[in-house]
C-alpha cells in the first residue's frame, strides 16, 4: 500500500544554513501524524518543503504516488494540501468571512465548505462579520484552521496550533482536530511544540532534531520513550 | 503618560525646560553667538546676542509646550456623527460636481484647465492605489508609466498618424508591459527595497527619455501632437470640425470641456474597474498579499501572477492617463517626469488612505487644487504642500477616508472603522 504523503531522504536549506539532512517520513491516508522537536529544530521548514517553498536540494516528495517534488507551491497546495501556518497569520483587516472564503478563492473553488467550517467553529459564526486583527489568539487560530480547510484539503498541515494558547483553548482546537479526522476523514500532519498533547491525539509521531528524524513510533510508543519524557515533556509530565 | 495638570507637574516641566533651554544655550552661544566678520586686516569677532536669546527662548517655549501636552493626545479628527452619515453622500455628491462642473455659471477656461489637472492626478491616485493600497506594493517610480504612456501616443500620433482613440488602448498596453518589466526584478522583494528598485526604475525611463534622442527628442521632447477628436470630429473651426457639424459659434473653450469630460471618464473607468476587481478573487487577492505575503503562499495563492497583475493594471491606467496628458499638452518632454510626480501621486494615495477611492479623491482635490490657490505665492507653494500633509497625518494618521469596506458581506455592509485598523500589517 503506498501513502498518502511520502517524503524519501528530503534536504532543504537557507542560504548556507543547512535545515533539514535526509528526512524520510509518510503519512497514510485517515491518520493524525505529528511531527514534535524543540524550537529551531526544523519543523517549520519541513512543512514549508512539502509546499516547495523553500525547495528540496535532496530526495523525493511524493502525494498520492505523484512526484511533486519539482512543482511550484501553488500547484502543490491545488492537489489537496492546506496549511494553517505558523503563527496563524490571517488577513487582520479583512473580515472572518473574507479570510474564510480567502481559503477557497485562492484555488479557484466557490466556497461551499463554508457551513461546515462555521459548524465545526460555532465561535467563527459569531464573529463572522469581525475584522480577523480584533480576535482573541485562540479564535484566530481557529480561523486559520477554518480558513485552511475552505479548500477542503484531503491532506490538513498544522503548524504549532496550541502556540501561546491557553490550555483550555488548545483543547477546544485539540478536540477540532479529533473530529475533523474522525468524522470527515482528514488526514493531518501536526507540529508541535507541546509534545504531551500532540502524542496523546496522533496515531504516530516522528521526532525531530537538528533537522534530522531521530525516533518514530505510534503516540503511545514514544511517550513511554525516557528520551522523549526527558527532552520534551520536562521529565515529569502528567 | 498621564497629563501633567498638578502644580508639581507643571514645576517640573518648567524645571525640564529651563535645562534644555541651558543646553540650547550652550550650543547655540559658539555656534551662533559667535560670528567671525572678515574686515580689513584680518577677522573681527561680532556678537550675536538676540539670535542666541531667541533661540533659547525657543527651546524653553518648546520643550515646555510638549512636557505639557505630551501627555494629552493629539488631537485625532473623529468625524462626528451626523457628519459621518453625510460622508456616504459624498462620493455622489463629488460625481453630480464633477459631472457638472463645465455648465456652472462661474466656471471659466482657468477652472476648467484646474479640473482637467485635479482629475488627471485623481486618475493617477486611484491607478497607484492598485498597487500600493490594494496590493500593498511601494512603488516610487509610477510616473514611469504615465511616462510610457505619453511617449508611446506621441511616437505612434507621430509617426504612424494613428487617432487618439487607436493610440489610448496601445499606450494602455505597452505601459503594462512595463509595469511586467518591473514586476519581474522585484517579486522577492519587499518594503524598502522594493521602494527603492521602483524609485531607481522611474530614473531609468527618465534617462532613457532624455538621452534616447533619435527616438525621444531628447530634453527638448516631442511637439506638435496631434489633439483628439470626437468621432472624427476635430475642434478647430475650419468647416467639418464639431463646431461647423453642430452648428455652433466656434469657440476654443468646446476643446477645454471634451478634454474635462474625457479625462473625467477615463478616471470613472479607473475607478469602475477598480471597484469591480476588488470584489472579484484576483482584487481580493491582492488585499491578502498587502495583509500577508506568507499566508498567501501557504493558500495557495500565485504570488507571482498577483503581483504582476497588480503592477501591469496600476500601469495600465498611468498609461491612459499618459496619453490624456500628451494630447492636452500636444508635448511631452523628460521634465514632466521627475520623481516628484510619483511623490505627489503617492502622497495622495497615502492621504487618502491606502486603498479608500473616494479617499483619493479628496486628497487629489484638496493637494492639486490646494496648491494651485497659492500658486501666487511661489516658492511657499511647496511649503505649505509639505505642511499640509504632516496636518493630515498627524491629524488622521490613517489618511482622510481611513476605513476599509468589506468586499464580501452579508447583506448590510459594514465598514471597518479605521480605528481599528491595526498599524504596521
Ligand atoms: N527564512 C529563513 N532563512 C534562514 N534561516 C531560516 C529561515 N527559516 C528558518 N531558518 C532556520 O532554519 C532552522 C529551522 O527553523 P524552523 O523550521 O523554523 O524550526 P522550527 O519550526 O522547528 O522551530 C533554524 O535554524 C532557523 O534559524
Ligand atoms: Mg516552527
Amino acid at each position: 500500500m503506498s501513502a498518502m504523503l511520502r517524503m524519501e531522504g528530503v534536504a532543504a536549506n537557507y542560504g548556507a544554513v543547512q535545515a533539514l539532512l535526509d528526512v524520510s517520513i509518510h503519512v497514510d491516508q485517515g491518520e493524525i501524524v505529528t511531527l514534535i522537536g524543540a524550537n529551531g529544530a526544523g519543523k517549520s521548514t519541513l512543512l514549508m518543503t512539502l509546499c516547495g517553498d523553500p525547495r528540496a536540494r535532496a530526495g523525493s516528495i511524493a502525494f498520492d504516488g505523484e512526484d511533486i517534488t519539482a512543482l511550484p507551491t501553488h500547484a502543490i497546495m491545488r492537489r489537496g494540501i492546506a496549511q494553517a501556518p505558523e503563527g496563524r497569520r490571517v488577513f487582520p483587516r479583512m473580515t472572518v468571512r473574507e479570510n474564510l472564503m480567502m481559503g477557497a478563492e485562492a484555488l479557484g473553488q466557490p466556497g461551499d465548505e463554508l457551513p461546515r467550517v462555521l459548524a465545526l467553529f460555532p465561535r467563527l459564526e459569531e464573529r463572522i462579520a469581525q475584522r480577523a486583527g480584533t480576535l482573541s489568539g485562540g479564535e484566530q487560530q481557529m480561523l486559520a484552521i477554518g480558513r485552511a480547510l475552505m479548500s477542503k484539503p484531503r491532506l490538513l498541515l498544522l503548524d504549532e496550533p496550541s502556540l501561546g494558547l491557553a490550555p483550555l483553548v488548545v483543547k477546544l482546537i485539540f478536540g477540532a482536530i479529533r473530529k475533523l479526522n474522525a468524522e470527515a476523514g482528514v488526514t493531518v500532519l501536526l507540529v508541535e511544540q507541546n509534545a504531551n498533547l500532540a502524542l496523546r491525539l496522533a496515531h504516530r509521531g516522528y521526532v525531530l532534531v537538528n533537522g534530522r528524524i531521530t525516533m518514530a513510533g505510534t503516540g503511545a510508543e514514544l511517550l513511554a520513550r525516557e528520551e522523549i519524557r526527558d527532552a520534551y515533556l520536562g521529565g515529569a509530565a502528567s | 503618560m498621564t497629563p501633567v495638570a498638578s502644580r508639581d507637574g507643571v514645576l517640573h516641566a518648567v524645571r525640564d525646560a529651563g535645562l534644555a533651554a541651558l543646553v540650547a544655550f550652550g550650543l547655540f552661544a559658539p555656534l551662533v553667538g559667535l560670528r567671525t566678520d572678515v574686515v580689513e586686516g584680518g577677522l573681527a569677532l561680532r556678537g550675536r546676542w538676540d539670535d542666541v536669546a531667541w533661540l533659547v527662548l525657543l527651546a524653553f517655549v518648546g520643550r515646555l509646550a510638549l512636557l505639557l501636552l505630551a501627555g494629552r493626545r493629539l488631537p485625532r479628527l473623529t468625524l462626528p456623527a451626523p457628519l459621518a452619515r453625510a460622508g456616504q453622500y459624498a462620493a455622489p455628491f463629488f460625481l453630480g460636481l464633477a459631472l457638472l462642473l463645465p455648465w456652472l455659471p462661474f466656471i471659466e477656461r482657468y477652472e476648467l484647465d484646474l479640473g482637467i489637472l485635479v482629475l488627471t492626478y485623481v486618475m493617477l491616485g486611484w491607478g497607484l492605489n492598485i498597487v500600493v493600497g490594494l496590493a500593498g506594493l511601494l512603488d516610487l517610480g509610477y510616473v514611469a508609466f504615465y511616462a510610457v504612456g505619453a511617449y508611446s501616443y506621441a511616437l505612434l500620433s507621430l509617426t504612424y498618424g494613428l487617432s487618439f482613440w487607436v493610440c489610448l488602448p496601445l499606450a494602455g498596453i505597452l505601459a503594462a508591459f512595463a509595469g511586467v518589466l518591473l514586476g519581474f526584478p522585484v517579486l522577492r522583494l519587499r518594503g524598502d527595497y522594493l521602494a527603492i528598485v521602483t524609485l531607481a526604475f522611474g530614473e531609468i525611463i527618465r534617462v532613457v527619455l532624455t538621452n534616447w534622442t533619435e527616438l525621444t527628442g531628447g530634453p527638448n521632447g516631442l511637439s506638435g501632437i496631434p489633439r483628439p477628436g470626437l468621432f472624427g470630429l476635430s475642434f478647430t473651426s475650419e468647416e467639418g470640425g464639431f463646431a461647423d457639424f453642430f452648428g455652433l459659434d466656434y469657440d476654443p473653450v468646446h476643446r477645454v470641456i471634451f478634454l474635462y469630460y474625457l479625462i473625467l471618464g477615463l478616471a470613472l473607468l479607473t475607478n469602475w474597474v477598480t471597484l469591480r476587481l476588488r470584489r472579484q478573487p484576483l482584487g481580493r487577492a491582492w488585499e491578502a498579499l498587502r495583509e500577508d505575503e506568507i499566508a498567501c503562499r501557504a493558500l495557495g495563492i500565485n504570488v507571482t501572477v498577483t503581483k504582476l497583475t497588480a503592477f501591469a493594471i496600476g500601469a495600465m491606467f498611468a498609461g491612459f492617463a499618459g496619453s490624456f496628458f500628451a494630447t492636452r499638452q500636444a508635448f511631452v518632454s523628460p521634465e514632466s517626469f521627475t520623481f516628484i510626480e510619483s511623490a505627489i501621486i503617492l502622497a495622495i494615495v497615502v492621504l487618502g488612505g491606502m486603498g479608500s477611492q473616494l479617499g483619493v479623491a479628496v486628497a487629489a482635490l484638496l493637494l492639486i487644487g490646494g496648491t494651485e490657490l497659492f500658486r501666487d505665492l511661489a516658492e511657499w507653494r511647496m511649503l505649505i504642500f509639505g505642511a499640509a500633509m504632516v496636518v493630515i497625518m498627524v491629524v488622521r494618521p490613517r489618511g482622510l477616508v481611513g476605513t476599509r469596506t468589506p468586499s464580501i458581506a452579508l447583506g448590510e455592509k459594514r465598514a471597518i472603522g479605521g480605528n481599528y485598523v491595526s498599524e504596521g500589517h
